[in-house]
């Protein structure tokens, strides 16, 4: 069977790849666009993409919050992410409707289910993976939301009540319980989801 | 004969690809209209919305669920952006039987592979050697026609370049030619390789714009600023914009010269779309000749993509294609309106052009294909996100 061109470099084969893929995303066409895309991305051809290969993105430069998006793709303490690893992250995005066809009830809670589209998020906050947004936290990332155009007064302001709102058990802090409670009138699977056309 | 192999390979690739269609066979696929589906609602649209939804407040202060908007446009962008996508060549709906055009290959049959091996040997076999055969003829001619009198070297410039069209087998149609430009004016295209040089000035006389080179292509430029004025500029000197529109001015002054060809996109885009036009060439404020160029992929890719492939990789691969095929569109001047400022007047030419050619019209820097965007557009999606809080503060 013939490979394809860039599997020379990538010593992997093909077929191999769509088929642990395919636990992830199910759509074979999906599979190879997001394999087209992350070779596009990859300029150093090494089967990996560093934080540089995103920042390439003018869009996701643009970003405010384009560097915690970009972490997000990377485990902790590592700076290249393989292909296998950018559509674990990239599965969070998948639509719920698209569980309906990959009924599997050994597969365990599917990455794109709405608890983990709210953990996904959660992350963003929780730099510290302390499993709690404390106060200094939300206010980095408010601060990155809204660059020099608001004071530090206000903004802390904001961010004092914001926690009020959403801390129940007045340890100053919001846990991932407390989050999932003041977000569950959100449509968090349509808001968190990326359709593709095909 | 040339023209006779290309349609017998259209035709035979049309024929494969009903074959296995036929066969439910995973084919190439086109990926030109997108991957996902994106929303065009702005910053401030969906997050009102998504407030209203959920807290049922709308315009109320910071909500937790604000940064999804943020996430889902980043990781939306990671899947799909329309700015890198212009810098690699376009992909192809069905294949060209060119291995460089080949992103997706799957092993289909025999009989395509068979007729891909007969098309490397009559692309390098035939057509190339063919082609080379061009190249004495274009250097001889550029050599001598220093020494030639204006009158000629229009002619003796018209028949170089067309030399060079048949070195390259273009097949140009021209359209509107009633609107090709004259002296005093300014002529603008979209960018997508030196060869729309080539194809322009092989139907018209025009004075070049570009920065002097060393090597082959110095050599070439000064053998033509011999035969007529062209404006070559010193590296250092491109910087000092003023010194560049000054030397422009006055050679648009004189009626007597040759309009300038110019590509304000200042670097070669892969001919989906027009990205941004630098305004120093509308702020001259005389008649601009708008011109669309926009090649046909499907005889061979003209996109030089210059951190791929050097001039004489990307030479090689334009005589060993099937042909280079192209429109080209002379659109009605355009001259600066009353109140319309420099890059109000470039966007209108931009989309002029944009809309003839049938290609996207971007408000992306070309330049963005080597640097990396300017913070400003990051502190202008700040600013747009504080009015959004603030805002719901006084509400």
């Amino acid at each position: 069977r013939w490979r394809l061109f860039s599997d020379l470099l990538y010593k992997h084969n093909f077929s191999e790849i769509i088929q642990r893929a395919s636990k992830i995303f199910v759509s074979h066409s999906q599979i190879t666009r997001l394999y087209s895309r992350f070779h596009s991305l990859d300029k150093g051809e090494n089967g990996a993409l560093s934080r540089e290969d995103f920042q390439r993105i003018p869009e996701l430069a643009i970003n405010p919050l384009g560097d915690r998006i970009i972490n997000a793709f990377f485990p902790e303490g590592e700076d290249q992410v393989n292909f296998r690893g950018f559509m674990r992250t990239l599965a969070h995005f998948r639509p719920v409707e698209d569980n309906e066809k990959n009924k599997d009830p050994s597969a365990g809670e599917p990455l794109n289910s709405r608890n983990n589209k709210l953990l996904f998020a959660f992350r963003l906050y929780d730099l510290d993976r302390d499993d709690k947004i404390s106060r200094d936290e939300l206010l980095q990332v408010l601060r990155m939301m809204v660059g020099v155009n608001i004071s530090d007064e206000q903004l802390g302001s904001i961010a004092d009540r914001t926690i009020q709102e959403a801390d129940t058990n007045g340890d100053m802090c919001i846990s991932f319980s407390e989050f999932i409670k003041v977000l569950e009138k959100v449509d968090v699977e349509q808001k968190m989801s990326i359709r593709f056309l095909h | 004969m040339s023209w006779c192999c290309f349609f017998c390979l259209q035709w035979a690739t049309l024929r494969m690809e009903r074959g296995a269609k036929e066969k439910n066979q995973q084919l190439y696929k086109p990926y030109s209209n997108g991957i996902i589906a994106k929303e065009p609602a702005s910053l401030e649209q969906e997050i009102q919305e998504m407030r209203r939804s959920g807290s049922g407040l709308g315009g109320a202060e910071f909500d937790m669920s604000d940064i999804f908007y943020f996430c889902r446009r980043g990781v939306e962008s990671i899947v799909d952006d329309e700015v890198t996508k212009r810098f690699t060549a376009e992909e192809l709906e069905s294949w060209n039987l060119l291995t460089r055009s080949n992103y997706n290959f799957h092993h289909i049959s025999t009989r395509l592979t068979v007729l891909w091996g007969l098309g490397v040997l009559i692309r390098y076999g035939i057509l190339l050697p063919l082609r080379y055969t061009n190249i004495p003829g274009v250097v001889t001619v550029l050599c001598f026609s220093g020494r030639m009198k204006s009158f000629l070297s229009e002619k003796v410039h018209l028949m170089c370049y067309r030399i060079c069209v048949r070195a390259l087998t273009a097949i140009i149609t021209y359209h509107d030619s009633e609107n090709k430009p004259k002296n005093g004016g300014i002529c603008v295209a979209n960018h997508t390789s030196p060869i729309d040089v080539i194809i322009l000035a092989s139907d018209g006389c025009y004075a070049m714009v570009g920065q002097v080179h060393g090597g082959l292509m110095g050599v070439i430029q000064r053998a033509m600023v011999k035969a007529c004025p062209h404006i070559w500029f010193e590296r250092s000197e491109v910087k000092d914009r003023h010194l560049v529109a000054k030397r422009l001015s006055d050679h648009v002054a004189d009626k007597s010269k040759l309009p300038i060809l110019i590509f304000p996109e200042g670097t070669c885009i892969n001919n989906t779309s027009v990205m941004m036009f630098k305004k120093g060439s509308f702020e001259i404020g005389c008649t601009v000749y708008p011109v669309a160029i926009k090649y046909d992929p499907r005889f061979g890719e003209a996109f030089w993509n210059s951190s791929k492939f050097g001039m004489v990789n990307y030479l090689l691969h334009m005589m060993s294609s099937w042909a280079i095929v192209c429109s080209v569109w002379y659109l009605p001047p355009m001259s600066r309106e009353e109140g319309e400022d420099a890059v109000q007047f470039a966007n209108r030419v931009k989309a002029a052009i944009a809309r003839k050619g049938g290609l996207a019209d971007l408000l992306w820097d070309g330049g963005l294909k080597r640097e990396k965007v300017k913070e400003v557009f990051k502190e202008e999606q700040q600013k747009l996100y504080s009015k959004v809080l603030v805002g719901g503060e006084e509400d």
